[in-house]
């Protein structure tokens, strides 16, 4: 009894212990100790994340946590940023709201990941939840200014409005107005995606005068340059700054306004939008790229040479993104100037051209591999790649946790040598030991996939195109990928048979998407009838799938694992693979 | 004298049009090329446009958009402007996309007005000539041909003017 009663704590002692761990993993793994700490862990989590909305449903998760502050959702599978995903497939937020606006009134969070949401949907969270402070909205869709006005009006507290890349129904410029005079408690606003007709610039004006906390502000294309040197002399404060349209007439009064409230703002650490850039106007930013951490050039069409005089000012940046305009000679300048970067961007300006129009090449990311020891993440579009160039890459740089690689034209082959570029990803899964993300392109045979299988002890999600042979690629990577979460693949001749000798594993992910492979009817509904825990839909928009022969090849197919049980909120072209009748219509 | 078509001796594939000029892949221009030589690939009828495949390259929307956007631009409507010189008795109109630059804008002056423009000089102007390119910008003022830069000039300028004699050597004395 009394060394039973020594090895417990109080449940407000566990609870203050706990209060420390704050990643989902953690206490995920701490509420599996025992049944007490179960309870007790339940009961105080105030974040909750749920990776896939259909995954368990919004009453499973108020039931589990009964005072959490902040929620974070994710619908729609990645490829839906490439539109590979029809429009109407699901994502929607209501339901998640409804159920939450009864059971939470004091919830304070929300964040959201290719979800629709609609206005609907904005106007009841400005409703129901009094103390709400944070609304982040990333790749979402479906609503309009109409529902941006509700929140502004009624969000008394509101800290931070973030509308990342969303599609937004721009109706009216004017709901930045219905912030009230009294609301001053702003801190993050970002409105980059907005359309580009007339924003209500006296409003933005006032609104950031009377913000005195706000730390980010990230403005849309319709607000002009000459616009921004009165926005920010109300705000020397910022630490993150996007401009809108970076063009004007060039004149000198509009020029040294700018640099100089520019200069004024001496916490700025991050910089983007750069729209329509003119050269003219880029060296009003020098004074303060000494401090730049941050710089999204992505949208910025000037040449190499600006490029290079802008990133050779910036000796201390971490995160780069910019437009393949920098080519391979500007790399090498990034290389030597900026030997803390941890983070590379490179964007295609004309990714839709037969013949490449700048000079860039796989030798500007070796550049910057063999120059910045601190890269741990790239993206790269390119046209054309070596083994030797990958071989290189993974070997001066072993620390990168995600590698996607885009060789513009699939099926490309390693120019040097005619070859599949199966070793060069295999050097990169090799030495990259704590590698979480890759994205494959380029000529690959099933021999990629068993250097993965064999290597990628670490990697979580696995984006695939246009590679491997046979089902034995896919089944290298689904028995041998042990963190493997999320796997997407398209156009790669993988069929049945990996499928369904590794169907057990697909539990173990959060999500597999396969479209235009040779996955036939019949394995998807054997799929569905034998594993109660998955969600196998079918998306096929010529028709249900039962009109054609079984062995035909579906045309996408997105399995997940779900304690929710099929949804209910299916379009017409989609059906779950049922363990009872093997085809559900919603 | 219709049979000549049939039979005359072309460059290219029976039954194929001449008239396209576009690159041709490698390999069959090797086939081709046999005593006629390389300029043989260049007038093949082009191989049929590569359809585009749906979500390749893997770029978001809104990237694409700004990327077209750029390009619409270019291939839009023309800037058409009016050309006047002094002491000429009608004005021109020219479209000022298709020049490439300065240089190519003033020698299409030089061949429309029968003149010569003197040397162009950042700070001295238009040296050596009775002649001085001027153009109305957005605000009103009658500026000299070649300060701004190129696209900024074409799409500030509103109608050019050709000045002669004692005005023109005027505007070359550096202020």
């Amino acid at each position: 009894m009394h060394k039973k009663m020594a090895f417990s704590f109080p449940d407000e002692v566990l609870e203050h212990v706990f209060s420390f761990i704050q990643s989902d993993k953690d206490r995920n793994a701490v509420s599996m100790v025992c049944k007490s700490w179960y309870e007790i862990e339940r009961w105080c989590r105030r974040k909750v994340f749920v990776g896939n909305c259909y995954a368990v449903s919004p009453r499973m998760v108020i039931r589990r946590f009964p005072e959490f502050r902040s929620i974070e959702l994710k619908g729609k599978p990645h490829f839906a940023d490439f539109n590979l995903v029809p429009d109407g497939w699901g994502g929607y937020v209501f339901p998640w709201i409804a159920e939450m606006a009864g059971a939470y009134p004091w919830l304070e969070e929300i964040r959201l990941k290719r979800m629709v949401v609609t206005d609907e949907s904005l106007e009841l969270i400005a409703k129901s939840f009094k103390n709400f402070k944070v609304l982040v909205l990333s790749s979402c869709e479906g609503f309009s200014t109409d529902g941006l006005a509700a929140i502004a009006a009624s969000c008394k507290n509101l800290k931070e409005l973030d509308l990342r890349d969303c599609e937004v129904d721009d109706l009216s410029a004017h709901w930045l107005s219905h912030f009230p005079e009294t609301y001053t408690s702003l801190v993050s606003l970002n409105i980059s995606c907005l359309g580009s007709d007339e924003a209500s610039f006296s409003a933005l004006e006032r609104l950031v005068h009377r913000c005195t906390n706000l730390k980010t502000l990230r403005l849309n294309r319709a607000v002009p340059l000459d616009k921004i040197a009165n926005i920010l002399r109300h705000a020397p404060q910022l630490v993150e700054f996007g401009t809108g349209t970076y063009t004007a007439d060039v004149r000198p009064d509009v020029y040294s306004d700018l640099a100089g409230v520019l200069s004024s703002c001496k916490e700025l650490k991050s910089l983007s939008g750069f729209w329509d850039v003119i050269p003219d106007y880029l060296p009003a930013i020098y004074p303060v790229c000494s401090k730049l951490t941050s710089l999204n050039l992505s949208y910025a069409t000037i040449q190499s040479p600006d490029l290079i005089k802008l990133v050779s000012h910036c000796p201390n940046l971490q995160r780069l993104l910019v437009l393949d305009y920098i080519e391979d000679s500007g790399l090498e300048v990034l290389a030597s100037s900026c030997k803390d970067l941890q983070e590379l961007r490179v964007f295609p300006s004309d990714p839709f051209g037969a013949e490449p129009n700048v000079s860039l090449t796989e030798q500007g990311l070796v550049a910057v591999s063999l120059g910045c020891p601190k890269l741990q993440s790239v993206l790269y579009f390119c046209r054309r790649m070596s083994n030797e160039a990958l071989v290189t890459i993974a070997r001066s740089r072993p620390n990168f946790t995600r590698f996607r690689l885009c060789i513009i034209e699939p099926k490309t082959a390693d120019y040097l040598t005619l070859e599949p570029l199966d070793v060069g990803f295999g050097a990169i899964v090799q030495y990259c030991k704590d590698l979480r993300r890759l994205s494959l392109s380029g000529l690959l045979t099933d021999r990629v996939f068993e250097y993965i299988g064999t290597y990628a002890k670490k990697l979580e999600m696995l984006s695939v195109a246009f590679a491997g042979d046979s089902d034995l690629g896919l089944h290298h990577v689904l028995s041998g990928c042990e963190s493997l979460r999320k796997l997407e693949i398209r156009d790669c001749p993988f069929g049945d048979k990996a499928l369904l000798a590794n169907a057990a594993k697909l539990e173990t992910m959060r999500s597999l998407w396969m479209s235009s492979c040779a996955v036939s009817f019949a394995a998807c509904k054997l799929l569905g009838q034998k594993m109660p825990r998955l969600n196998v839909e079918v998306i096929d928009e010529r028709g249900p799938p039962d009109s054609r022969p079984e062995n035909c090849p579906v045309d996408k197919l997105y399995i997940y694992r779900s304690i929710a049980g099929p949804r209910f909120d299916m379009p017409p072209f989609v059906w779950t693979m049922d363990e009872d009748s093997g085809l559900r219509l919603s | 004298m219709e049979g000549c078509v049939a039979t005359e001796l072309r460059l290219g594939l029976p039954g194929t049009d001449n008239v396209r000029n576009k690159k041709r892949p490698l390999q069959e221009a090797d086939e081709e090329c046999g005593a006629n030589g390389k300029s043989d690939a260049q007038d093949e009828t082009a191989p049929p446009a590569k359809a585009q495949i749906v979500g390749w390259p893997p770029i978001r929307s809104y990237r694409k958009k700004n990327i077209q956007a750029k390009k619409n631009d270019s291939e839009g409507p023309g800037i058409y402007i009016k050309v006047g010189m002094d002491g000429a008795p009608y004005l021109r109109k020219i479209d000022l996309k298709v020049y490439s630059g300065y240089p190519d804008l003033l020698q299409a002056l030089e061949n429309m007005f029968k003149f010569t423009i003197g040397k162009y000089s950042e700070r001295e102007g238009y040296k050596g000539s009775d002649y001085a390119p001027t153009y109305e910008d957005k605000d009103g003022d009658w500026m000299l041909v070649g300060d701004d830069p190129w696209e900024m000039f074409i799409t500030s300028c509103k109608r050019l003017r050709i000045m002669k004699g004692s005005e023109a050597r005027g505007l070359g004395c550096g202020v």
